[in-house]
């Protein structure tokens, strides 16, 4: 019966070991280096701070071109901020209403309720504005790519001169870590590109960590109430496991 | 059978009051109580349970998806992502019912290759084994459309790749495809007939579940021996015997699915479906679902397209005449020292077969599936009909009892104990 129950198991483990292989086959194999971060491990959560600054980072360098449909400024509160911080960032943005009584749209000033500012109105403009290349919606971009958030700090911080022999096509930039090395988005992040409230020195690693902690926290914002609930699941399940085994022992008891 | 009330055997007045207009207790205490189950199975028994259960929460977490989804290529992507952010418990609902559906084909899979291992296919359970090929089916079609309906990159594309595999079929082909797509190319029409069938399909499966638990409860259960029981000493009641063990099982099987669900929600997923759907974009490379995996290997092996989809069918479709097939009268693999070797090697190549599936279709992968595809059909079509009459198969077990007992005396009551009332 043992014996039976571990092959069960080396089976099931085997199927969700070769399972996450279709991840594997996609794009050229480029290493991404593993980068800690405060959401790491089971017990990881999102560093506030860090998200906080990752934020300024993506409304004064991202936001320029990057749009975040799916947040809307109140998702802000998640990060710490307060009901006034928040309708005071919302505020800063001019927003189309409308239409109104008299049939016309007009614009006013955002509300925590608004969706994130969209830098252009359609696609279209976007890559007209780009030299033909679409600046990604950043969303759910660390659910999105493979690599996930060691990924997106890989790739801020992968920048550099193009290695000897390599021709690079006009308007392209040489990253380390980009599929195929030549990406449109020329390097983002500068030494004191922003300026921290806080006093932390923007060093480009700061703020690659910093908005990739933002980008994280903006793609599974559920992260830390499930994996507190997947903790109590599984400690529940444990004893329950437990007690269901003492039971079926007890009931066979007779006929072992 | 004398029309007129059922002579009913429960006592508290309301059940019986029931029971004796429409025998459901008694028939729930026949066939779930007192339901006399070979008294030797392993835990390789519990999966056709889990099955059941997983299939209910796929319809429960489905049901309450379906209240906030939107079936419309514009809308569709941003409306699982409102599901994951403002809906309560939204992430919830639908990471159990995404990685619901990786458990039930990992279920699914164990539960068929026991049926395999265990010759649980032979008579007379034939059409109990045929009809769980039919819900195998059911379930990858359901599936497939299923993962359309988020419009990510993979879900286009997926369904793009999938439903160009019907023009492969002469005449019918293009008409075939039309039909699926509802236009000319994947499109709204597509999403919404997909998502219509979603819906739908689940319940066909409830069906045909049905149909297969009725099959099952005229036979009995098959068990690691292989062997029918042959009188009492070789049973024990379901419950609270069976009822008692796949409990256990059960929240082991929960362990694994909340572990998938809490901590590695997107492990079995695909980066690129978080991606909204791009017609003009084409993915580098285009993957199905994992447990899509060793057939679309076995479509890619063959350089001619209806040839390769052909293959593809054929390799669920030989599963209906496997009872066919295995010629050989002993059901377990315990006692066939040669097929079960074959069978072992049979189910690496599934698993290779896995492993192709994901990798580019370049060498030496294309060569490692024919090789594996070859072996696939090759156990059905040549080892199993061989072995039938070229094998020495080991002695038979007398009797489960015998074999269990060591011939030793029963233990008194064990098999005809009274059950407790519900």
């Amino acid at each position: 019966m043992l014996r039976s129950t571990l092959k069960a198991f080396a089976i099931l483990g085997g199927l969700l070991a070769i399972a996450p292989a279709p991840a594997r086959a996609a794009g050229e194999a480029i290493a991404i280096p593993d980068t800690r971060f405060s959401f790491d491990g089971i017990f990881g959560t999102y560093d506030r701070a860090s998200a906080q600054r990752g934020f300024q980072v993506y409304k004064e360098v991202c936001s320029a071109c990057h749009s975040m449909r799916l947040l809307s400024y109140r998702n802000l509160r998640e990060l710490g901020l307060t009901e006034q911080q928040v309708a005071a960032i919302a505020a800063q943005f001019t927003v189309t209403d409308g239409p109104n009584d008299e049939g016309q749209m007009f614009e006013r000033s955002g509300r925590p309720s608004d969706r994130f500012r969209r830098p252009f109105p359609n696609q279209q403009a976007a890559r007209a504005a780009n030299n033909g290349a679409y600046p990604v919606d950043l969303s759910v971009i660390t659910k999105a790519r493979l690599g996930g958030a060691d990924y997106i700090f890989a790739l801020l911080t992968g920048y550099q001169d193009p290695p000897a022999g390599v021709t690079m096509m006009d308007g392209m930039n040489y990253n380390r870590y980009f599929p195929g090395h030549q990406i449109a988005m020329a390097a983002p992040l500068n030494p004191d590109q922003v300026e921290y409230a806080d006093g932390t020195p923007a060093t480009v690693e700061q703020m690659a960590r910093d908005v990739t902690t933002f980008l994280a926290w903006a793609a599974e914002p559920e992260l830390e109430q499930r994996r507190a609930m997947g903790v109590k699941v599984i400690l529940f399940l444990t004893i329950l496991g437990g007690l269901a085994y003492a039971v079926k022992r007890k009931v066979w008891a007779d006929v072992h | 059978m004398a029309i007129g009330l059922h002579n009913s055997d429960f006592k508290n007045p309301v059940v019986r009051w029931i029971d004796q207009r429409m025998p459901i207790f008694t028939m729930m205490q026949k066939e779930y109580g007192t339901f006399p189950t070979p008294r030797n199975f392993n835990y390789f028994w519990n999966f056709g349970a889990l099955a059941m259960v997983n299939l209910m929460i796929m319809i429960a977490t489905g049901i309450f998806l379906a209240m906030h989804y939107t079936p419309h290529t514009a809308y569709a992507f941003d409306s699982v992502e409102r599901i994951m952010r403002d809906v309560n418990f939204g992430w919830l609902i639908r990471y159990v019912h995404m990685n619901g559906a990786s458990m039930f084909f990992i279920v699914v899979f164990i539960h068929i290759w026991r049926g395999m291992y265990y010759g649980s296919y032979k008579a007379p359970r034939e059409l109990l084994w045929m009809l769980g090929v039919v819900i195998f089916l059911l379930m990858m079609a359901t599936a497939f459309m299923g993962y359309v309906l988020p419009w990510g990159q993979m879900s286009f594309w997926g369904a793009t790749v999938i439903t160009n595999l019907f023009s492969a079929f002469p005449v019918v082909g293009d008409w075939i495809v039309a039909l699926l797509w509802g236009g000319f190319s994947v499109d709204n029409p597509t999403l919404n007939r997909f998502f219509s069938l979603h819906y739908l399909m689940p319940f066909v499966i409830v069906g045909v579940v049905f149909l297969h638990v009725v099959a099952l409860h005229i036979t009995g259960s098959n068990n690691p021996l292989g062997v029918e029981p042959k009188g009492p000493q070789d049973t024990l009641p379901f419950h609270p015997y069976y009822t008692a063990k796949d409990s256990f099982g059960l929240v082991i099987y929960f362990i694994v699915f909340a572990s998938l669900v809490f901590f590695v929600p997107n492990m079995l997923g695909h980066p690129d479906n978080y991606i909204p759907a791009d017609p003009l974009v084409t993915p580098a490379h285009i993957v199905p679902e994992w447990y899509f995996l060793p057939f679309y290997a076995i479509l890619r092996a063959v350089p001619d397209k209806l040839g390769g989809v052909l293959l593809m069918f054929g390799s669920i479709a030989v599963l209906f005449v496997l009872p066919w097939l295995d010629s050989s009268p002993v059901r377990s693999m315990r006692f066939r020292p040669i097929a079960r070797i074959s069978f072992l090697l049979w189910t690496v190549c599934f698993f290779v077969l896995m492993y192709c599936g994901a990798m580019p279709a370049e060498e030496p992968y294309v060569t490692v599936s024919r090789i594996a595809t070859a072996y696939y059909f090759a156990y059905f079509l040549v080892i199993l009909p061989l072995l039938g009459r070229l094998e020495r198969p080991l002695p038979l077990p007398e009797s489960i009892a015998r074999a269990v007992l060591g011939g030793g005396p029963l233990p008194a009551g064990a098999a005809a104990k009274p059950m407790e009332k519900a």
